[in-house]
């Protein structure tokens, strides 16, 4: 007897696979994000040499583990921001009358391949970025770009669940919770030293985003920075934290919902 | 022509029932207003103070302008018309004695100017609060502006237009609408400004309609270009305006006759 | 008691959808739970199902606290909402059936066993391959239905399954549903505003109106208490005289020169069957069709009745 979700994943890749045509269409589609995020970097760098402290390349490592971070997230609970679908179609309703957490229902419902197009495109330009800065081989080096990318995608899954948790408040609200997924992400792209004192806290310590690519790429370039290079290695603490957060929410988020059923 | 005015006051009014959701966007649009514009702030620092013309609050009222244009304007996917392609709701258009491609873009106008005040002034009194705002003292660029703006939201509806169209000879629009918000987010100026393109990059975007849906209006607002350069500005906006309606109003015709021979 | 409910109450800002239900439902037993469009029936299941938090009361189903307890009580109940699917709406029917084992983690022979079953009382095999999706509305209903008991649950909760369908689906579903009963002993709340469905499925029937309860007893009671007579339209082979005086029955009326003849009873004192052997001695019969009792008029019989007294 396989595990429920094993059963239930299987069964959504088949779904999106079994018409090769339109999901060789959709995984184009995603790298519509990536050339975006490259082609404003390109520009930037074609006027300026550095920005915040980094070069084209550092900065374009940046950019690449963020964007596979968060396109590893945006695979896994990407689809949670259409929240108020599910509760319009009565979806989670069904959800609820099952013996498996909501959550982990939700999750396996929708695992969307096609964004394995992104996931692929940030990797090149990480790898390319990688043999630029030359950081040199070395077991720590490596396990800290692994770390950052697993402990990266799990911040912004994070958000995303966070994110749902207040749809359950404000139904009509996707798009305010959204600004704040989507704005994590971009800010992500960028060195953090760029922004004002207010964001740089909004996007250290509140929305994380920070840790999903700046300071471990400082740690791992020996670049001097806002905090000690140890910081560099804190990305699982911070996901831990955010995990936290987005639980804590989520499980007040559903306890709302079956108290006003709406 | 008071059909036109009353198709204009309609897309005002369909549109003002979506209050909310101008308001979460405008949200949005702010939200990534404060990143874009401490990413160009950063870049003219870098650059000791100024780059192509742009000095730090310039380049700021840039972004705010750009942050909000972006609702009125229309960037991004547009699904209406291809969906009532796909569904064959377009024969009720064919079926009015009106032109449907006209009525369509009436409907947009007064969509654009519903959202003019709750998308646009939002991010712009952020901006004014965060980094300030270099807009101009006379009357004259506003005005100016404005007939940049309308014709802005024109060039941007003939170029959704034309990609609707496209669902009448292809069952998926995915690919080409990527493609398409690739090139509106890079090409019209959006995350950074035309002005600091390489050559190459700048040629291929005069080349396009794009810079006349977001650049040219913002340069006219702003006050970067005036007098003979803002009205040249215009008559290019014009121009590729006249240009996308033709070619959609042809493409139109084309694609109706496919339907109205082979039945959807 | 698979169901007890006391004093229940859900207020939703200011209007009481259910305002102190208190009833309960022994094991095995078959009740239908009517009530008009927006009587409070789906509210009430909600809070039986541990979907939604009472404001007041207590609600207990399988002897659990249903939103404490909700995924304990999802493995011993299935429930089916007519208008809203619990099926996945893009893949192949058969895989909800998987999907579903694996969610309730049956045994992988015993549940390949039980949908054999299911697919051969509903006819489910002829659509198992085909995309939820593209299921006609009388195919889902039946899909959903064999979704609601492929775990084998205690209690099978309905809430408005024949709405929207045709009158053969209908019937297909209700003897189904009884021959499921016969053979498992599974529990029934079957929430309608079809009189038809009661007739068919139920012994007991609990009446809700403005979320209170507005009658608990049997058809037979309901229909002497307001009158809930059915009525049988027969259309027959020649013209015949007024069929008055057929046993259990009262005469409505003729038309068309006694072409066409309406016959009232009581679900109590008469059924078709009897009604059909009596008027089939005096007169041959062509074609008969019933008329069920409209629930929005029994209901505001009801109604009348009780502000009266």
């Amino acid at each position: 007897m396989a595990s429920p979700y094993l059963t239930l994943v299987a069964l959504r890749m088949r779904s999106q696979t079994a018409y090769r045509g339109s999901f060789a269409i959709e995984v184009a589609a995603s790298l519509g994000a990536t050339a975006t995020g490259f082609a404003e970097l390109y520009v930037i760098f074609a006027n300026v040499p550095v920005l915040g402290g980094l070069d084209f390349d550092a900065a374009l490592l940046v950019f690449a583990l963020g964007h596979i971070a968060f396109s590893l997230a945006d695979l896994v609970v990407g689809h949670l921001d259409t929240l108020p679908n599910y509760l319009r179609a009565g979806t989670l309703d069904a959800f609820l009358l099952r013996p498996l957490p909501v959550l982990a229902q939700l999750i396996t419902d929708d695992l969307s391949l096609r964004r394995l197009g992104r996931t692929a495109a940030g990797s090149v330009i990480a790898g390319v970025a990688l043999a630029r800065t030359a950081p040199g081989w070395s077991v720590a080096n490596a396990g800290l770009v692994a770390l950052t990318i697993v402990s990266g995608a799990a911040i912004f899954a994070a958000i995303f669940v966070s994110a749902a948790a207040v749809q359950f408040w404000m139904v009509d609200g996707a798009e305010f919770t959204s600004s704040f997924v989507y704005g994590g992400s971009y800010a992500a792209q960028f060195p953090t030293s760029i922004y004002t004192a207010p964001l740089r806290v909004l996007f250290t310590f509140v929305v994380p985003a920070a840790f999903t690519a700046y300071l471990p790429v400082l740690t791992l370039l020996g670049l001097p920075g806002p905090f000690p290079s140890w910081t560099g290695w804190c990305t699982p603490v911070a996901a831990a934290g955010a995990w936290a957060v987005a639980l804590l929410g989520w499980r007040t988020g559903l306890r709302h919902y079956t108290g006003t059923g709406s | 022509m008071p059909v036109w005015g009353t198709l204009v006051g309609l897309g005002f009014r369909r549109w003002s029932a979506y209050r909310t959701a101008a308001f979460a966007g405008a949200f949005t649009n702010t939200v990534f207003g404060l990143i874009r514009a401490a990413v160009v702030l950063a870049t003219v620092g870098v650059a000791g103070g100024t780059l192509a013309g742009y000095d730090a609050r310039s380049v700021a009222t840039y972004v705010w302008l750009g942050q909000a244009l972006i609702g009125p304007v229309h960037l991004g996917a547009w699904t209406d018309l291809a969906q009532r392609i796909r569904t064959g709701d377009i024969a009720v258009d064919l079926a009015r004695p009106v032109d449907p491609m006209l009525a369509y873009l009436a409907a947009d106008l007064g969509r654009a100017a519903f959202l003019f005040l709750p998308r646009g002034l939002p991010p712009l009194a952020v901006g004014a609060f965060v980094t300030g705002l270099s807009l101009p003292a006379t009357p004259l660029p506003y005005l100016l502006g404005l007939v940049s703006a309308v014709l802005a939201v024109g060039v941007s509806f003939g170029c959704r237009w034309l990609l609707s169209l496209s669902a009448f000879w292809l069952l998926d629009l995915r690919g080409p609408t990527t493609l398409y918000l690739v090139l509106t987010a890079v090409l019209t100026g959006l995350a950074v400004p035309v002005h600091w393109f390489p050559p190459w990059l700048a040629t291929l975007a005069d080349a396009t309609p794009f810079p006349s849906m977001l650049q040219a209006p913002i340069d006219i607002l702003s006050g970067r270009i005036t007098g003979g350069a803002a009205v040249a500005g215009l008559g290019v906006q014009a121009a590729w305006l006249a240009g996308l309606l033709a070619a959609g109003s042809l493409i139109f015709r084309f694609g109706a006759r496919r339907l109205v021979v082979q039945g959807g | 008691m698979i169901i007890e409910v006391e004093a229940l109450e859900r207020r939703f800002k200011a209007v009481k959808a259910v305002d102190g239900l208190t009833f309960a439902i022994p094991a095995g037993a078959a009740v239908g739970y009517i009530g008009a469009n927006g009587a409070g029936k789906s509210t009430t299941i909600k809070m039986l199902t541990g979907i939604l938090k009472p404001t007041a009361g207590r609600a207990r189903t399988c002897g659990l606290e249903p939103l404490r307890h909700r995924r304990q009580l999802a493995r011993r109940i299935g429930v089916v909402f007519g208008q809203r699917s619990q099926l996945w709406w893009d893949l192949p029917l058969r895989d909800s059936y998987r999907a579903l084992a694996a969610i309730h983690r049956l045994d992988r022979a015993a549940a390949g066993r039980r949908l054999d079953e299911l697919a051969d009382r509903l006819d489910l095999g002829e659509f198992l391959g085909t995309p939820v999706r593209q299921l006609s509305l009388g195919q889902r209903i039946r899909g959903e239905v064999a979704a609601a008991l492929l775990h084998s649950p205690e209690l099978l909760i309905l809430d408005e399954p024949t709405i929207g369908l045709d009158v053969l689906s209908k019937e297909r579903l209700r003897v189904f549903l009884t021959e499921q009963r016969e053979l498992h002993g599974t529990s029934l709340l079957l929430a309608t505003h079809d009189m038809g469905d009661v007739h068919r499925l139920t012994g007991r029937i609990l009446v809700v109106d403005h979320g209170r309860l507005a009658f608990d007893g049997t058809l037979a009671q309901l229909a002497g208490h307001v009158g809930a007579e059915r009525i049988v339209v027969l259309d027959l082979a020649e013209p015949a005289p007024d069929l008055t005086g057929v046993p259990g029955t009262r005469f409505i009326g003729a038309e068309a020169g006694g072409l066409r003849q309406r016959l009232a009873f009581a679900p109590g004192s008469s059924t078709v069957a009897a009604v059909l052997a009596a008027v089939a001695e005096r007169a041959q019969v062509h074609d008969l069709t019933i008329e069920e009792p409209d629930i929005e008029a029994v209901v505001r019989r009801l109604y009348l009745l009780g502000s009266a007294s």
